[in-house]
């Protein structure tokens, strides 16, 4: 009998690992289950192009379902894993049938974090939602026309880019911040007031600093009307024709965790993708793996970390070793300028930035003992480039160079 | 149908048909050709779908954006024909076009 690979996830991960595997040439039986009805693709543009109007449903698809069944990959879409057995190596589904594997890739991914507040716990809302699947998308569509009030609270790139899109569709937007300045986990002072700047100037509102207290409900307890925030001491209501909550991603581990195998804040991998169970594997938004970077561990949410996760995922199971070794790396797209995004910025002791916020173009370089850990670049692709390679070689750069924007940073990489 | 042959750096030939209208990049990707990443989904903002475009056909591809050229300056392996194969648009022009693909997409 053919030896049997089973993927759950067809997302990026799972997708990427199942045509990974038949470009190597794996002979044996490859099977990739999604709970959605969709086959694996791109989530980048659900904030972007797609909810904008202007990519249609299969240019989301990654892969047209031909390219599955031309190579033999067995995709079971609206296939929901309710359990494995780790005892008989056979996996429970959702329709009550098992399937059996030799090995099991775990690629999950992810769910929207939810809104917890006293109260809510027994409602369905028609107009709150999250952003994270095509089906989000398509159940908020309806309500995002001109004129509509959007609240959307929390402000991290995904919910930048709904702003960004909503406005230019003319919604009426308010964005809720917890902390002082956004993206304030992920970037630095001089890129928060950057693209607040960005966006302020297109008409979003920001509270910053806010905390959320409560949603205001119609009588039906099925619209909210409202939110109700409270800012240095002082309480607001803002109205709302919808909401949309954005406070990050909660990753799907209960299956692994049912199994017995390690979980903390993602699935417990080491570097080649592997759980503690030598025949079961976990990669992308789902797993918590070794980081080169930081010598600690780390759960990434990003394609290219999804990509390069199922990249060594194909290797180990074809009997190679290839460590995780990628820089990780973001872009976002708002308003039709560029970010992109390189490293991890964490513990810079000097910040250098390039260009004029004025002019939509801007970088800012992170340094620590003048090696540069990570970059947050605004329409200057050539040093996001430049800066990728600056991140993977760890090599000392002249920071006085490095400030002047007239010395090509490709002059800096060695 | 449009064919486009990919070679690998080792050589390897990938000759596949293309459809109207879609890039060079997600041809590849609609065929399984090894090379070619696409990390950013055709956006010009990760160059990892990087290619060079034989010499024959670089008259018949309209020439980069500004975009397209600043991602190209820095990525690895780069030659004068090198293009991002994600801006490229299959066109009936394009039956035969040759794309020799890098060493790496990632690293030197
Ligand atoms: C709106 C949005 C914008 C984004 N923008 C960017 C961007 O600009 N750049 C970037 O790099 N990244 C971006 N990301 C992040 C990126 O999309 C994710 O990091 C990536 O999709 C992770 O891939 P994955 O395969 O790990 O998970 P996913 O793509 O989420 O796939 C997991 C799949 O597994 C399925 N699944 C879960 N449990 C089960 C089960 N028990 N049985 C069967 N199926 C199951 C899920 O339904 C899902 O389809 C964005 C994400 C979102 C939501
Ligand atoms: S696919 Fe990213 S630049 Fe072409």
């Amino acid at each position: 009998m053919d030896e049997r690979i089973v993927i759950v996830g067809a997302g990026q991960a799972g997708g990427e690992l199942a045509a990974g595997l038949r470009k190597q040439g794996y002979a044996g039986r490859v099977v990739l289950l999604g709970d959605e009805p969709h086959p694996p693709y791109q989530r980048p543009p659900l904030s972007k192009g797609f909810l904008l109007g202007k990519a249609a449903l299969t240019d989301l698809y990654l892969k047209p379902l031909a390219t599955y069944e031309r190579f033999d990959i067995e995709l079971r879409l609206g296939t929901r894993v309710e359990a494995i057995d780790r005892s008989t190596c056979e996996l429970a589904l959702q329709d009550g049938s098992r399937l059996s594997y030799d090995k099991l890739v775990l690629a999950t991914g992810g769910r929207a974090r939810r809104l917890r507040l006293p109260g809510l716990e027994s409602a369905t809302l028609d107009n709150l939602f999250s952003v994270r699947s095509i089906a989000d998308i398509e159940a908020m569509r309806a309500k995002f026309v001109a004129g509509n009030r959007l609240v959307l609270i929390g402000g991290g790139y995904v919910g930048l880019e709904v702003a960004a899109v909503a406005v230019q569709l003319g919604l009426r937007v308010t964005l809720l911040e917890a902390a002082p300045r956004l993206l304030a986990r992920v970037t630095g002072p001089e890129v928060s007031s950057f693209v607040e700047q960005l966006h302020r100037e297109r008409g979003v509102e920001f509270r910053l600093a806010c905390e959320v207290q409560g949603l205001e409900l119609d009588e039906a307890r099925r619209q909210v009307r409202g939110v109700r925030v409270v800012r240095d001491g002082v309480p607001e209501q803002i109205d709302a024709d919808l909401v949309l909550v954005g406070i990050g991603l909660v990753p799907n581990t209960e299956l692994a965790s049912g199994a017995g195998l390690a979980v903390d804040d993602g699935i417990v991998v080491d570097e080649y993708a592997c759980t503690a169970d030598p025949a079961i594997l976990a990669i992308g938004d789902c797993a918590n793996q070794p980081s080169a970077i930081t010598g600690g561990r780390i759960r990434l949410e990003s394609v290219p970390n999804a990509i390069e996760h199922a990249r060594v995922a194909a290797a180990t199971l074809m009997g190679k070793r290839e460590p995780y070794a990628a820089i990780p790396w973001f872009w976002s797209d708002q308003y039709g300028l560029k970010l992109q995004m390189v490293g991890l910025s964490a513990g810079y002791d000097q910040c250098v930035t390039r260009g004029s916020a004025g002019g939509k173009e801007f970088s800012a370089f992170y340094l620590k003992d003048k090696r540069l850990l990570a970059a947050d670049v605004v329409g200057r692709p050539a040093e996001f480039m430049a800066a990728k390679r600056l991140v993977a070689s760890r090599a000392e750069v002249d920071v006085t160079r490095m400030g002047d924007a007239a010395v090509p940073l490709a002059s800096l990489v060695a | 149908m449009p064919k486009i042959k990919f070679i690998e750096a080792d050589g390897k030939e990938h000759v596949v048909d293309a459809q109207e209208g879609q890039s060079v990049m997600q041809a590849a990707m609609d065929n399984l050709v090894p090379g070619i990443v696409a990390e950013c989904g055709g956006f010009a903002s990760c160059a990892t779908c990087h290619g060079y475009v034989d010499e024959a056909w670089l008259t018949k591809v309209p020439p980069p954006d500004a975009a397209e050229e600043g991602m190209i300056a820095c990525a690895y392996h780069v030659r004068p024909n090198s293009r991002l194969t994600c801006q490229l648009t299959v066109t009936p022009a394009l039956d035969g076009l040759v794309v020799r693909l890098p060493l790496s997409q990632t690293s030197e």
